[in-house]
């Protein structure tokens, strides 16, 4: 078996959950819980194909996935932060929701296929020198630029988050609004602009699925990666760049589980399916019994804050 | 800001109901804007879809079978909630209910039915209760965090059955087809006016549910928990200990629900024993404020739609996923009214009168 050639697919099947994880990753540390991560991934998987069908136009084809998913997310900020409903209700009406806004605008595009200016756009690009180093070489940078964006989307999420004032705001938005409120930053302000930007991150997940990975429309194209996305924030405690590894990771124990019968180990794939929760919960329970704050979840996490109920 | 939010405290029941009322009919207008893209009438649709769920004998029974498994789900939901326990791991509390009921029916078809009926139902309510426990333990002890733990939960019981219809379980005489057994006839629900005798249980687990959280003193004990946990513990309650039997009691509750579903629908174990129950149950609850005869009115109107969305789909071509669409939009209208019941806008006047005197 060649490892390089397995783990550069870990990483190809692995990039659609980064983003998801990426963009659930930045609603919750606004102190939002969005179990729609598998709608607003169905939302852009859709559009991005739609658009990508009518125009031929990679870059158009992604944006529309950003903005479908960045609209799931606006219900989602609507209802949750404006309307004060019920965070995890919501997030299951979302995805109920972007199921049948997939299904609807994807019935016509039922076994339709990339064209070619996009799956041209988005083929291999080995990036020069980098590409060369021995093994990691080909596992991380012979690659196409989507999955390049994913590494550069990662790394910028955690600077904005870990290194600039805006992130230190949010990240305390997410911990404490009353001391934040009090402090004079806005809280409905960055709840939405970062429930509006994990949506947009989580479409591109899903366009990743229907214009690169896949590359033809099926229905139900997300088939439950949304829930691993939301594992998988937790599994990466809240980190953008343990995101990468993490969603690697979950990327080639989703290809293993086929290929594992090479490698004459008698273990049924549906089993090794199981691990990516197994090692979520063992990793929750571990972060509650260390209670260590560095990688916790955020404090306000799932609460809702109103000003006049303090 | 020109508008400030106040708690209403004024609202009538009727009150609040008509807010909900309306809050279905503008998810319907708005759903239509699809309906009429489709190129149908959405007057058409919605009534093919009552047409669907009460137009024939055989919808209505249908209807009623798909109430069933959301009642008693809600109603085993509602325990934990009331807690402010957030089990949203039903759908594995249900997978795991049928998994254990299954393993007495494929395997002990010889005990006499009635007997065999009893014991199913006990270990899908045991099975699903220990199911829920898992994560409650943890809860208590270390504090973990019920939603994302229980989430978990279910995928792995998902996967748990996927592995014994495509593995041990599978049934060699299906030529290949990846299915288990089907029942023998021991350890099918007997039928009660032609629907399965589920409807039986879920009545009764709603009275039994009102009567527990109204008029016992655990169910008084649940309830204060839910509003303060240093309450209850000032009051010396042992909060651990209410905390994981009434786990136990909403797990298990779902557990039956997944043993009636096994036993009654599909005659067996399969991937498919949920139908997305679990998920689609804790709206329902929620909607229905976790009280038990709402649950009943909720979940039937949920079926309803339900139902309706498979007959439309048959009747007019439509596909499911519009059902799917009306279902989240009336969601996101009946979650958005909840504001406008429990707080009212006022217009800031202060802020008026300054605007009006810098015109001047």
């Amino acid at each position: 078996m060649d490892f390089a050639l397995l783990f550069a697919y870990a990483v190809h099947a692995g990039t659609p959950l980064l983003f998801a994880t990426l963009g659930e990753m930045v609603t919750e540390k606004s102190g939002n819980l969005n179990l729609g991560v598998e709608g607003m991934m169905l939302m852009g998987a859709v559009m991005g194909f739609q658009v990508g069908i009518a125009t031929s136009n990679p870059l158009l084809a992604v944006v529309g996935a950003a903005a479908a998913g960045a609209l799931g997310g606006l219900i989602f900020a609507f209802l949750t932060v404006t309307l004060r409903a019920n965070q995890v209700v919501s997030g299951l009406a979302l995805t109920i929701f972007g199921t049948g806004f997939a299904g609807f605008f994807g019935q016509k595009l039922t076994g339709k296929i990339v064209p070619g200016p996009i799956t041209t756009f988005f083929g291999e690009a080995k990036v020069p020198l980098l590409s060369d180093i021995p093994f990691v070489g080909k596992i991380l940078f012979a690659q196409n630029l989507f999955v390049y964006f994913g590494y550069v989307a990662a790394i910028a999420l955690g600077v904005y988050l870990f290194h600039t004032r805006k992130g230190l705001n949010l990240r305390a938005v997410g911990e404490n609004p009353a001391a934040a409120d009090a402090s004079g930053i806005n809280i409905s302000l960055y709840k939405y602009t970062h429930i509006l930007l994990g949506g947009a991150l989580c479409g591109l997940g899903g366009a990743y699925l229907s214009l690169v990975y896949v590359p033809t429309w099926k229905e139900n194209i997300t088939a439950g990666r949304g829930w691993i996305a939301v594992a998988l924030v937790i599994f990466t405690t809240w980190s953008p760049y343990r995101a990468i590894i993490g969603s690697y990771l979950f990327g080639c124990l989703d290809i293993i589980g086929f290929r594992i019968q090479d490698l004459k180990i008698k273990v049924s794939p549906y089993i090794i399916d199981m691990l990516p929760y197994i090692v979520t919960i063992v990793v929750l329970v571990f972060i509650s019994m260390r209670k260590s704050k560095e990688n916790a979840p955020p404090k306000g996490l799932g609460n809702p804050y109103f000003r006049e109920d303090r | 800001m020109l508008f400030r939010i106040i708690k209403r405290t004024d609202l009538t029941g009727t009150q609040a109901v008509m807010f909900r009322t309306a809050a279905v009919f503008l998810a319907l207008l708005t759903s239509s804007v699809f309906i009429i893209i489709l190129g149908n009438n959405p007057f058409e649709v919605y009534a093919s879809m009552l047409e669907g769920s009460f137009g024939s004998v055989y919808g209505i029974k249908e209807t009623i079978i798909k109430t069933i498994p959301l009642v008693i789900t809600s109603l085993g939901i509602a325990v934990a909630f009331k807690m402010k326990f957030w089990n949203i791991g039903a759908e594995g509390q249900i997978f795991m209910g049928a998994f254990a009921a299954s393993y007495f029916a494929l395997n002990h078809a010889d005990i006499p039915r009635p007997a065999l009926l009893v014991i199913m139902a006990a270990a899908g309510f045991l099975v699903g209760g220990l199911w829920a426990l898992i994560p409650a333990i943890f809860k208590a002890q270390f504090g973990t965090n019920e939603t994302l733990f229980t989430l978990m939960m279910n995928y792995i019981a998902l996967k748990w059955v996927t592995y014994l219809q495509y593995g041990p379980w599978k049934d060699p005489g299906a030529n290949g087809f990846p299915k288990i057994a089907n029942f023998h006839d021991n350890a099918i629900l007997p039928k009660v006016f032609g629907v399965h005798i589920g409807w039986i249980i879920a009545i009764v687990l709603i009275v039994i549910m009102y009567v527990f959280i109204h008029h016992t003193k655990r169910g008084f004990e649940i309830s204060v928990i839910g509003e303060s946990e240093n309450t209850a513990r000032y009051a010396g309650m042992n909060v651990k200990k209410i905390i994981i039997t009434s786990i136990l009691i909403s797990g298990g509750i779902c557990g039956l629900t997944g043993m009636i579903q096994a036993s009654a629908v599909n005659n067996t174990l399969a991937v498919e024993v949920t139908g997305g129950v679990g998920y689609m149950a804790i709206i329902t609850t929620w909607l229905a404020q976790l009280s038990a005869p709402v649950i009943l009115l909720v979940s039937f109107l949920f079926a309803v739609l339900v139902q309706g969305g498979a007959y439309i789909q048959t009747a007019f071509q439509i596909p499911q996923s519009v059902a799917s669409i009306i279902q989240g939009m009336i969601l996101f209208f009946v979650l958005g009214s909840e504001f406008f019941i429990q707080y009212k806008l006022i217009l800031n006047k202060s802020i008026l009168k300054k605007e009006a005197k810098g015109g001047i």
